[in-house]
């Protein structure tokens, strides 16, 4: 057993403090009374009664949940067939572009890809709302759905699932009584990170959703260009609470969250 | 003259117990094997003298020295790895040069050691291959190469052969011991095959659960165990359980229930009569046809195995205890072996049985 | 998979690919060579269809491209995208790698632990991150306030608005994008090999050089990539962290998007950004993302 030296333990804590001091201060200072942001005065939740008075917030984060839910759905089914497709369809002509296509989007800043679904949308002559937001968010956050299911299906044994046929179930059946339960905390893991993508997204939101679908970011982002106030700490406070709480709970309930070793993931 | 020396060397991992008190002295020179089933503390006891684990308790000396303070990469010892450990980003070469430029020889004396471990391993022409290039037994001694270009003091090797099928095994066996004749190395050598370590070691010490049970020449061990475990562990042994019946004239009298009679055993120290002791018997040691002998029993065959060299035999006696034999085939004819069914006698010298009291 | 199954599912993939991923690229492509008007939608149309006359007339204006080649500013903001994105990179692989080394060190019982600390900023919004970041760099932030009570400095340092700020806000942003690559391709590395290199003789430092480093090389690459790439492109950090005169592609495209209404001009500049990711992506692809699959 190698002993953990002095140096590595303080490179761990220098470095989890350079990523967690900016998110300690802002949630401490959410709980601040005075309207200045550096300045203590004292325990308060003035702030957090401030955002349940603001409508305009609360409507923002009701839209930003259903779509993070609907496009997340869509994005585990689409992004699970483009994983299927690269692990086990073999060979077929355009492959390669196929793969392309899949892993695009996790190339590209959300600039270009925001930009570049507004003018598809403008094209096809959709209205900007609700159902461009989800699309948009589905069409690439479904990439990282693929990237998490793959490296969990090409580690799954295949010659279980030739098993399975082998024994009369047809594909779809053994896609569904085999494959899906083995890879299913992968699928969870997939769901989740689409989901969470899709909350934390600006610049996407900012150029495919409309008016009447304002994404709770968007909202953020014009407070904070306007000035940083206590209230943006409160429910950035909030956000950051709720997703600590899914994931904790998500990588007790299964380890599928971790990638590598903990998932038996060889790949 | 002692070369390495462990003086109750302990290490336990949390709860578990991996070496558990360990005194070993090796001579300058040797093969020493380190024997014992999966789990009982060889690879451990070989991490202490590499300096990859600190020792609880316990001195290892080497040469003289005591090793404890120095890290692994200062102890001149080298180690051939379960897994071999081979650089996977860099050719043969560079794996077995490695060591050479740790040490910073220069480029020329480098090469030529290269060379030289190659030619020895005879891997001659594969230098530059990289190590997913090579098959099992190749990376084996690549493996070994790199242990030994530096000419350590010490060359620990951990299951060697292990990954190997049989015949590879056995040729590489001989090889190990050439190599050794010809370098004058000192070889610790850690196993799980009884065989193997009694064709490579001059001297072998069984471990079981983390102590050592028997140390000896691979030969003593066999015909004198000093255990059950260490005659059950190293070939295959008949036991007769019992008590002390009597002594006289260097023959104990064991009366055993499973034998259904006294058996007599030569045994040279005094016991007292009622003290628990066993009867151990090899399989080869055991005659069909009990003229001569000092014990003999009446039994009935149950199974026979024709095993190339020597026919292995399965016989019951008349107390339901089973024995097994091992008769050697003499004749081509096969006319030696008994048919499944035959009644037997069976027996064995006092002289060629082994007392256990442990 | 074999037969029917097969077909349908590579076409249903297909279908959304070339639906929400290959068609943009393509209608940012065309939209790139219209002209800018006034009207919904704010560009021409790339075919012209005349009054009933057959074929239509095709209208090709190469002058956005012209335009992004001619202007100053727009070379000014590419080549500053790059380099603050290249030296984020840097730093951001420069703390990622020790760290990512220190985890894969800690006592076995902890690693779970400290993956689980390590991937939870990159599940939190990365604007709140960014306005953390901002929070603590401010004139009278507590970066700020320690220095002066330490008396390193006298007066606050000016570091927002400036490429300092704009840095440490995409290194902040990007660290967990670099951190789980590094981790994941160190973590894969067999223990043995390091002692074995000790066993030779070889130190722990040049160990790390000599064996880790080249062996976690490829994920190394991989980090690399995923914090340049976002970073060209970035738009949050330079727009709320940088100084007016910073030049940055993202913000560049925005406000020609979104002030200036000058849709084909930015599709023009997105197709040229994209040609420039995507180039050095094409290159390392086979070694960084398609390893492995090949043999279906
Ligand atoms: N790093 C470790 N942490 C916890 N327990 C360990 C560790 N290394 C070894 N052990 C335990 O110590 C005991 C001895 O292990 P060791 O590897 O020395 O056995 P071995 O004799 O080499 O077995 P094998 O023949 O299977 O290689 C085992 O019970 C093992 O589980
Ligand atoms: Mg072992």
């Amino acid at each position: 057993m190698r002993r953990a030296g002095i140096l590595p333990t303080l490179l761990l804590l220098a470095g989890f403090a350079l990523l967690y001091l900016p998110i300690v201060a802002l949630v401490v200072y959410s709980f601040n009374d005075g309207r200045l942001v550096s300045v203590w005065s004292g325990w308060s939740l003035r702030w957090y009664r401030a955002l349940w008075d603001n409508r305009q917030m609360l409507d923002s984060a009701a839209v930003t949940l259903k779509a993070g839910f609907v496009s997340a759905t869509l994005a585990l089914v689409a992004g699970t067939l483009a994983a299927i497709v690269l692990a086990r369809a073999g060979r077929f002509a355009g492959r390669s572009g196929f793969a392309g296509l899949v892993y695009l989007p996790l190339v590209m800043p959300e600039i270009v890809l925001g930009l570049s679904l507004l003018l598809l949308f403008v094209e096809l002559d959709l209205d900007r709302g609700f159902a461009t937001l989800v699309l948009g968010h589905a069409g690439f956050s479904a990439a990282f759905v693929a990237v998490v299911v793959h490296s969990r299906l090409v580690a799954v044994d295949r010659s279980i699932e030739e098993a399975a046929m082998d024994l009369g179930a047809p594909p779809l059946k053994t896609f569904l009584w085999i494959t899906a339960p083995m890879i299913a905390p992968s699928m969870v893991a997939a769901w989740l990170l689409a989901f969470t993508l899709s909350l934390d997204d600006l610049v996407i939101a900012s150029f495919v959703t409309g008016p009447g679908a304002t994404t709770l970011p968007m909202r953020v982002y014009s407070q904070v260009r306007l000035g940083v106030t206590p209230e943006i700490n409160a429910i950035s406070t909030l956000f950051v609470a709720a997703v600590a709480l899914v994931i904790l709970t998500a990588s007790l309930v299964n380890k599928g969250l971790i990638p590598g070793r903990s998932n038996g993931d060889s790949a | 003259m002692t070369f390495l020396s462990l003086r109750n060397v302990a290490k336990s991992f949390g709860g578990v117990t991996a070496v558990d008190g360990v005194s070993l002295d090796i001579e300058r020179g040797e093969i020493f094997a380190l024997l014992g089933p999966s789990g009982c503390g060889k690879t451990t006891l070989l991490r202490l003298v590499a300096g990859f684990e600190q020792p609880d308790a316990g001195a290892i000396r080497l040469d003289g020295q005591d090793i404890a303070p120095l890290p692994p990469y200062r102890r001149p010892v080298n180690m051939m790895f379960q897994s071999y450990a081979l650089f996977p980003h860099m050719t043969v070469a560079g794996n077995i040069a490695f060591g050479l430029k740790q040490d910073r020889l220069p480029a020329g004396e480098i090469g030529a050691r290269v060379a030289e471990v190659l030619k020895l391993v005879r891997l001659e022409g594969l230098e530059a291959r990289k190590p997913h290039q090579l098959s099992g037994g190749q990376r084996q001694r690549v493996a070994l190469a790199r242990a030994l270009a530096k000419r350590p003091k010490l060359v620990l090797l951990d299951e060697p052969l292990a990954a190997l099928d049989r015949k590879l095994r056995e040729e590489t066996q001989f090889e190990l011991l050439a190599i050794h004749r010809r370098l004058s190395l000192t070889f610790v050598i850690v196993t799980h095959d009884q065989e193997e370590a009694m064709t490579l070691a001059q001297r072998m010490a069984v471990m079981d659960r983390g102590r050592v049970a028997q140390v000896g020449a691979p030969r003593d061990v066999y015909e004198h165990p000093a255990s059950r475990f260490v005659a059950g562990f190293i070939g295959t042994a008949n036991l007769f359980e019992g008590t002390v019946a009597g002594q006289d004239n260097g023959l104990v009298r064991v009366q055993s229930p499973a034998a259904g009679c006294a058996v007599a055993v030569r045994h040279a120290g005094t016991l007292s009569a009622g003290t628990a002791a066993c009867v151990a018997v090899r399989p080869e040691k055991l005659r069909l046809g009990d003229a001569g002998c000092d014990n003999g029993f009446a039994a009935t065959v149950e199974e026979v195995a024709f095993r190339g060299e020597a026919t292995l035999c399965r016989a019951r006696l008349a107390t339901g205890h089973a024995l097994t034999l091992s008769l050697p085939n003499r004749a081509r004819a096969g006319g030696d072996a008994p048919r499944a069914g035959a009644a037997v006698r069976i027996g064995f010298a006092a002289d060629d049985a082994v007392l256990l009291t442990s | 998979m074999t037969g029917r199954a097969r077909t349908v599912t590579i076409l249903l993939a297909f279908a959304w690919l070339a639906a929400l991923v290959l068609a943009p690229f393509l209608v940012v492509a065309k939209i790139s060579l219209a002209e800018v008007v006034i009207g919904r939608p704010p560009f021409t149309a790339l075919l012209e269809w005349g009054e009933g006359a057959m074929p239509p007339a095709l209208r090709v204006n190469w002058g956005n491209y012209a335009l992004l080649f001619g202007d100053a500013l727009y070379l000014e903001a590419y080549l500053g995208s790059l380099r603050l994105a290249a030296i984020a990179t840097a730093v951001a692989l420069a703390i990622a790698v020790p760290l990512a080394h220190a985890m894969t060190r800690a006592p076995a019982r902890w690693r779970p632990a400290l993956l689980v600390l390590a991937i939870l900023p990159f599940w939190t919004s990365s604007l709140i991150r960014v306005y953390a970041w901002i929070g603590i760099l401010g004139a009278d932030g507590p970066l700020n306030r320690i220095l002066q009570w330490l008396g390193i400095i006298d007066a606050p340092l000016a570091i927002l608005n400036t490429d300092i700020g704009i840095v440490s806000g995409l290194v902040y942003s990007y660290l967990p994008f670099a951190l789980l690559p590094v981790y994941a391709s160190l973590v894969r590395i067999d223990p043995a090999l390091g002692e074995a290199a000790a066993d030779l003789g070889c130190r722990p430092l040049k160990s790390f050089f000599r064996i880790t480093l080249p062996l976690a090389l490829p994920g190394i690459l991989a980090a690399g990539l995923l914090v340049f790439i976002p970073a060209v492109g970035e738009f949050v950090v330079p727009d709320l962290m940088g100084g007016s005169d910073t030049l940055m592609i993202g913000k560049t495209l925005w406000t020609e998007f979104f002030t200036n209404r000058d849709w084909p001009l930015a599709s023009a500049a997105t197709v040229l950004l994209v040609l420039l990711l995507v180039s050095p992506v094409v290159v390392l692809e086979r070694r960084l993302f398609l390893r492995g699959e090949g043999r279906a």
